[in-house]
């Protein structure tokens, strides 16, 4: 491992405090790769080193369960994760055009990054937004209701540096790494940041209440 | 007409509608203290008796599942709730965890109780940080009130909570590979039995339910089984979130009595964007055999539902108008089961595969008669032979799919490409959008 002292102190730090959420070691691993993707961007070889050491399996056993999930990368990731939902509903509802907008316009493909290192696009699967449709997200905040014009615009703002606000969510989207430490089971203080509520979460309630309508007491 | 029953989503609107001291102002953990004054054994025969079935796709009986957990041996049991929520179209557990975390959280903990655990777990999926935020911190207020943790309530009962993110793989929605998961493994399914009520997480009996499952347990415990049972139909007892998405006027969130019809759903969403025809919709996510307009009235319970045959699933209703390809529809939903086929069968694994590949050149019009019967066929040998539902789930929509609308298929090959204008079905026009663009740029 090539960490340097005060990385790998901080590191150990976080993952005692994790390892002590779990009555057996092995448990500790998934938040322990997006722990190592906080530090490094990405699951590194190194990131390997150190959760194999922490969970006490090798390094080929880490690898393993590492691939299997598509929230672990395994080349430095953009420092905003964009995905573009096209899994069928999405897709439907205009996700496909979106998508190819967006990547012509960042000239780049699913799985890759742009070459200033700050947009990693991916086309992806269902995240449970379905009443938002067409939707995005970015670094796993949501981007509801997107046209390709306003998806451009994100994705434009994060070109040039300015922050971008999710539709629900925190005040402003954090970076790949920030996010990835939250991830790992770590509180950054931003639950109470709140976009409002959107109108499909409570469209049920409102006719409910127009109509006058109430589980029975 | 059926009435709306706002339960679980009756605070959502609630200025910070999130926190314990909104929860608590409208009696949130009020049925917590009175579930640690009851018998263990009478909670678990009040969710039996409430009729309350899983609503996380299969339907099982929720209090079942706990009555099958073998006596206590004195050593570790535990409670894993599923909040992994991957099924295209299924979107009622996100926003319950967003705008209102601590109703689960008193779900776990008299569950918990009532099942004699002293460590659960909530496994959400990876990709949504903002809930991870709000159900960590929910979870700190929980202990900080001391509705968690040691001597909960003076009762003598101790309560470890652990929020745990997943890392994006759909399979780990299947409980056993949630299990697996969860104990830092690939998510890949088990075989069963053992169960996990018997082997589950650390070959320890455990308890997996989904969010909206365990949500429902405080609502039971305050306000009685009389009360839950007044909703709902004959067997399928009690209220659930309809997620209404796609060519409505206004989709979302709609909580009511099981058994309400997808016409007076559709009614209250504002009918069908502008104007059009209902072709197709599932009635509980992508994994459930499609109906169309002949099925509006029919009751949304689970044996209504399968009667009709499909499942009630997660009552994940995507609606799509006659704009829609059905075959660019299958064909997408055909991809993500292949992306997310964990390998571990063959049936799945290349039967997934070969799915894709037919149906994408189908919709591309390079495909013949033959493979319409290849598809057929290429389901035959997935279906009851997958070792878990995700190859059975993937043959839903396309045997339904052909059976309710083969000659679009064969439009397809007749005219070598998709009749369809995919524009057309889309929230905007592709063609304004590009000026759109072209004057932002």
């Amino acid at each position: 491992m090539t960490y340097a002292a005060d990385t790998l102190a901080q590191l150990e730090k976080d993952a005692a405090e994790i390892l002590g959420r779990y009555p057996v070691r092995r448990s500790a691993l998934l938040p322990l790769l997006h722990l190592v993707q906080s530090v490094d961007g990405y699951v590194s070889p190194d990131g390997i080193a150190f959760c194999a050491t922490q969970v006490e399996l090798t390094s080929a056993e880490v690898s393993a369960v590492a691939t299997f999930y598509t929230q672990y990368k395994r080349r430095p990731n953009g420092e905003y994760q964009v995905g573009v939902c096209t899994n069928t509903l999405c897709a439907i509802m205009g996700g496909d055009e979106i998508w190819r907008r967006v990547s012509e316009h960042c000239g780049v493909g699913h799985d890759e990054t742009t070459p200033d290192g700050k947009i990693t696009l991916e086309r992806l699967e269902c995240n449970a937004a379905c009443d938002y449709a067409p939707v995005m997200m970015v670094n796993w905040e949501f981007f509801d209701n997107m046209t390709p014009d306003r998806a451009l615009r994100v994705v434009d703002d994060i070109l040039e540096g300015r922050d971008v606000v999710p539709t629900r969510g925190s005040a402003k989207v954090a970076p790949f790494k920030e996010v990835s430490r939250v991830l790992a089971g770590f509180e950054d203080g931003r639950a109470d940041e709140d976009q409002g509520i959107g109108e499909p979460t409570v469209v049920g309630l409102k006719v409910a209440r127009e109509q006058g309508w109430e589980a029975s007491k | 007409m059926t009435d709306l029953t706002p339960v679980l989503s009756a605070t959502w609107d609630a200025e910070q509608s999130w926190k314990l001291g909104t929860y608590e102002e409208h009696g949130g953990y009020g049925a917590l203290k009175k579930a640690l004054g009851m018998p263990p054994a009478d909670i678990i025969q009040a969710v039996k008796d409430s009729g309350l079935r899983g609503r996380g796709g299969a339907g099982f009986p929720t209090g079942m599942k706990w009555g099958f957990l073998p006596p206590d041996d004195g050593k570790p049991r535990y409670l894993v709730v599923n909040a992994d929520e991957s099924e295209p179209g299924t979107c009622k557990d996100i926003p319950t965890m967003l705008s209102a975390p601590h109703v689960l959280v008193e779900g776990v903990a008299i569950t918990s109780f009532a099942i004699g655990c002293n460590h659960a777990f909530i496994y959400l999926r990876g990709e949504v940080v903002h809930v991870y935020r709000r159900l960590m911190q929910a979870v700190r207020e929980a202990y900080e009130a001391g509705h968690l943790g040691k001597d909960i309530h003076g009762s003598g009962y101790d309560l470890d909570v652990t929020v745990h993110a997943g890392a994006g793989a759909y399979i780990c929605g299947e409980e056993t590979a949630l299990l697996d998961s969860l104990e830092g493994r690939r998510g890949q399914p088990r075989l069963k039995p053992p169960f996990p009520a018997v082997e589950g997480l650390y070959a320890r009996p455990t308890v997996v339910n989904n969010v909206e499952s365990i949500a429902s347990v405080p609502s039971i415990v305050d306000k009685g089984v009389d009360w839950f049972t007044s909703m709902g139909t004959e067997r399928s007892k009690g209220m659930g979130l309809f997620s209404l998405s796609g060519h409505v006027n206004k989709p979302g969130q709609y909580e009511a009595p099981l058994g309400i019809s997808l016409r007076e759903l559709i009614d209250m969403a504002g009918g069908m964007r502008g104007g059009k025809e209902l072709k197709f919709w599932t009635p509980g996510g992508s994994s459930t055999p499609l109906f169309t307009a002949e099925h509006l009235d029919t009751p949304l319970d689970y044996e209504s539902v399968g009667a009709a045959g499909s499942m009630l699933g997660t009552r994940a209703l995507q609606i799509f108008d006659e704009t829609t390809c059905v075959v660019r529809a299958v064909t997408r939903w055909t991809e993500f089961y292949k992306h997310e086929s964990c390998g571990k069968c063959t049936p799945c694994r290349e039967g997934t595969f070969w799915l894709a590949q037919i149906l994408e050149r189908l919709e591309d019009g390079h495909g013949t008669d033959a493979d319409i019967q290849q598809l057929l066929d290429t389901c035959d040998s997935i279906l009851g032979r997958s070792f878990c539902a995700l190859g059975d789930g993937a043959t839903s929509c396309i045997t339904s799919s052909v059976k309710l609308f083969r000659e679009e298929y064969e439009a397809h090959v007749q005219q070598g490409g998709c009749p369809f204008d995919h524009s057309a079905a889309a929230l905007f026009d592709y063609a304004s959008a590009e000026t759109a663009e072209e004057a932002h740029a």
